[in-house]
């Protein structure tokens, strides 16, 4: 295990009765990678990631996430790690300073601290107009941001993004990246889901997963030129269809 | 505990930025209690009724001043002929009619025996019983007034005393009925609708995946509840006493004790409710028709468990509300301590367990 890797994984598995759901997955990510993580419906994305931020306990394997072991420290591992789901998950009902504020506060942030946070955040997303209006009446693709800022509050090591993108148009997709490899640069590692081929292109590296096991993994210029295609849609089909 | 205080805070906007979950809260057990303390009733006041005399004589005029100086009638109309009593029945202008017979002084003289026939609306047949019960009561007591210096003898005299309530005001025994339905609703009900609906819109991954503990989470957001429960049962404690002017005899300090216990009951039904629904709607469904009905049909509340059939009977032991009920009851009315109810209490203390230890097991197989 190299030192500046974040995410360690070797014959990571998860049961369900007989079914292998993931099926001894192995994989490093390195710290400030964007790491994208592939696969169809069903292939066992979710339930490798269930895993490795600490809401299911794998049956068999090694998983070390920011340092910690998900066998014996999850709960190291939450206060280490951002997560947003595909589901948008702010609360609607509160406005948007309330909402940095409540999950500030369930991070641990001091008050003084979620104050300068928030302002900061409000001002790069320009949220100023808004930031005392309910998050419901926000169009989507604000949220989704708002969101992803939410997930980097407590300066996690790593922010795991379970198909971030679902739903918005590509304007904002395209702002979201931007956002994703600002995070980046400034060493969040990035681990995202996606269903979208051409997201796949942004990522340094992407895993495609096939049947609870993952079948490809490599840059994705490289993953091209070993399937002798010129796009990851066409990398992803051949995979898919076995 | 700066988490957690946050997380309160939390809940709290979501309630009251919610003015359907805030009616349920706060409009429904005052209008519960109103509608049951005023409208609902078993009692009769100023009833209509028709007379149809026969005799018009010295003996049914002193009846008919009898019947019509009490709170309970107000004679309607008098008829004259037989045809009119089944109209003004249709009509619905009365709910009784009293016929007295022909010559009713003459044979209460010569023959010691007089006859007067009640007839009532029996559409509505506790009505009917009431009305027939409150006639006959004030026929007893004139037949009395009559046989004052006279003596008869091997008399059995029943001296009937009501004990506990001796008004018979049907709103002591629906105020403990509104106050279980109330806390086991707003507990129950509105703790599983909440915790289902962060599952709904996938906020409940997040805070599972957030540093805080899943009994953090629980905690918080039941916590609210219970002292939203505590309120309300503060609420229709006062409003019994003021405005129905039930008294409390028992103390008010074992009352709220036991309260807090059945709300902490009826909130860990609520979990284990949240812990087997994937919707709000579901969590509703199951809480009306499986707490509240039980609530309403077995408790005891409305209809007496000794007058069901035996398997009933035992399957009413394993709704919480009976034992609350007759806890409150004991204590509000009959003024008893805690040596009296201590089974009761003691059912209860071990049903909430029960709940508690089922709902953490769901809880942890869901998040495996």
């Amino acid at each position: 295990m190299k030192n500046n890797n974040v995410i360690h994984i070797e014959g990571l598995t998860k049961m369900f009765g007989d079914f292998a759901a993931v099926n001894a997955i192995t994989f490093e990510v390195e710290k400030g990678e964007i790491f994208g993580f592939l696969g169809a419906n069903g292939a066992g994305k979710t339930t490798a990631m269930k895993m490795l931020i600490g809401i299911s306990k794998p049956t068999s394997g090694d998983a070390k996430v920011a340092g910690f072991d998900v066998f014996t420290n999850a709960e190291d591992i939450k206060k280490n790690i951002g997560y947003m789901s595909q589901k948008f998950a702010l609360y609607d009902d509160l406005t948007v300073k309330e909402n940095i504020t409540f999950f500030g506060g369930i991070y641990g942030l001091s008050r003084q601290r979620i104050k300068e946070k928030s302002a900061v955040l409000i001002e790069e997303l320009r949220l100023e107009d808004v930031a005392n209006k309910l998050v419901g009446s926000l169009p989507l693709g604000w949220k989704q941001k708002l969101s992803f800022s939410v997930s980097l509050l407590h300066d996690p090591k790593i922010v795991f993004l379970d198909e971030p993108t679902g739903g918005v148009d590509p304007i904002t997709r395209r702002q979201f990246w931007e956002m994703i490899y600002k995070a980046a640069n400034q060493g969040t590692t990035v681990f995202v889901t996606t269903h979208y081929m051409d997201e796949a292109e942004y990522c340094d590296r992407v895993s495609i997963m096939v049947n609870g096991k993952i079948e490809a993994l490599d840059t994705p210029k490289k993953l091209k030129e070993q399937f002798k295609v010129d796009n990851m849609n066409d990398v992803f089909l051949k995979l898919a269809r076995g | 505990m700066k988490r957690f205080i946050g997380f309160i805070k939390k809940e709290f906007y979501h309630i009251f930025r919610d003015r359907r979950s805030l009616f349920i809260l706060f409009g429904m057990p005052i209008a519960q209690i109103m509608l049951f303390g005023f409208a609902i009733t078993n009692e009769i006041n100023n009833v209509d009724i028709a007379i149809f005399d026969h005799s018009n004589d010295a003996s049914t005029k002193e009846i008919i001043i009898k019947i019509s100086a009490s709170k309970y009638f107000s004679i309607k109309q008098m008829i004259t002929c037989e045809a009119d009593i089944a109209s003004v029945f249709q009509k619905g202008h009365v709910k009784a009619v009293l016929n007295f017979e022909k010559d009713f002084s003459k044979n209460l003289i010569k023959s010691n025996k007089a006859t007067i026939q009640i007839i009532t609306d029996a559409t509505d047949p506790n009505t009917a019983n009431t009305i027939s019960n409150y006639v006959n009561a004030i026929l007893q007591k004139y037949q009395k007034d009559l046989n004052k210096d006279i003596t008869v003898a091997n008399q059995i005299v029943p001296q009937t005393r009501m004990v506990y309530n001796p008004e018979l005001k049907s709103v002591y025994m629906f105020v403990p009925g509104v106050m279980t339905i109330i806390l086991m609703l707003v507990s129950a009900m509105m703790t599983s609708i909440s915790i289902t609906r962060e599952k709904e819109l996938g906020t409940m991954e997040i805070l599972l995946v957030s540093p805080l503990k899943p009994i953090q989470v629980i905690v918080g957001k039941v916590f609210p509840y219970i002292f939203l429960s505590i309120i309300n049962a503060v609420v229709i404690v006062l409003l019994s006493i003021f405005i129905f002017k039930m008294p409390v005899q028992g103390s008010l300090f074992l009352l709220g004790l036991e309260s807090v216990l059945f709300i902490i009951t009826s909130l860990a039904l609520g979990i284990l409710i949240s812990t087997i629904s994937a919707t709000q709607q579901t969590a509703m469904m199951i809480s009306l028709m499986g707490l509240m009905l039980p609530v309403i049909l077995l408790s005891g509340f409305i209809f007496p468990i000794s007058s069901m059939p035996q398997p009933l009977q035992v399957i009413c032991n394993i709704i919480p509300a009976k034992w609350f009920i007759i806890i409150i009851k004991g204590i509000m009315l009959k003024g008893v301590g805690l040596q009296y109810v201590w089974k009761e209490t003691l059912i209860l203390v071990g049903m909430t367990i029960f709940f508690i230890g089922l709902s953490v097991k769901k809880y942890k197989i869901r998040l495996e």
